[in-house]
């Protein structure tokens, strides 16, 4: 199992507010 | 913390979650990094539907100390938002599901602080003092709670 990040912060912020859900920002330096 | 199944599902039933690299996403980062004021990694942030931070975990945390810390800004966001009965209920998941978490003396506080909110019944604060007095003794939430008794 792993988490599908997105990295389209502008577009995650917008589907957010549209679907009323919570956003988890994760700034990170680990190797992707 | 990122490859505990418990944290995955807790993510992917919570959250629309987002990733910002230092050094492959940098202008997203230098954009978003300065607008949370992200100076350090890692730092995950739980945001409401506006995009307003609500929650903040700097720094590594074992699995436990990151789901109970991922549990706690939600349970946040319901209190911040006057969701006093959902606050409480995802406060006290905490104790229950993470009790030796570092999360749980604060998620105890802020359960009976939710309870009182509700109420409006001094008798909720009393009773978490009084809880305090059972577990957590040494924490700083129970010198908080100790005002109640």
């Amino acid at each position: 199992m792993k988490i599908d990040f997105r990295h389209d912060v502008d577009q995650v912020l917008k589907d957010a507010k549209t679907q009323k859900k919570s956003v988890l920002l994760d700034f990170s330096a680990a190797p992707m | 913390m990122w490859p505990d199944d418990r944290v995955v599902r807790f993510v992917s039933e919570n959250f629309v979650p987002a990733r910002v690299h230092v050094k492959d996403d940098a202008k997203e980062f230098q954009r978003y990094g300065t607008r949370y004021n992200a100076q350090w990694t890692p730092t995950i942030l739980e945001l409401d539907s506006d995009g307003v931070e609500r929650h903040r975990i700097e720094g590594f945390l074992p699995a436990d100390d990151f789901l109970a810390q991922l549990m706690l800004g939600r349970a946040h966001m319901a209190f911040k938002e006057g969701q006093w009965a959902e606050a409480e209920k995802r406060f006290r998941e905490i104790g229950e599901k993470l009790p030796n978490s570092d999360a749980a003396p604060e998620a105890l506080y802020w359960a009976g602080v939710a309870r009182y909110k509700a109420s409006g019944d001094g008798a909720a604060l009393k009773e978490t003092a009084r809880a305090f007095t059972r577990q957590f003794q040494d924490s700083t939430w129970a010198k908080k709670a100790s005002i109640w008794k």
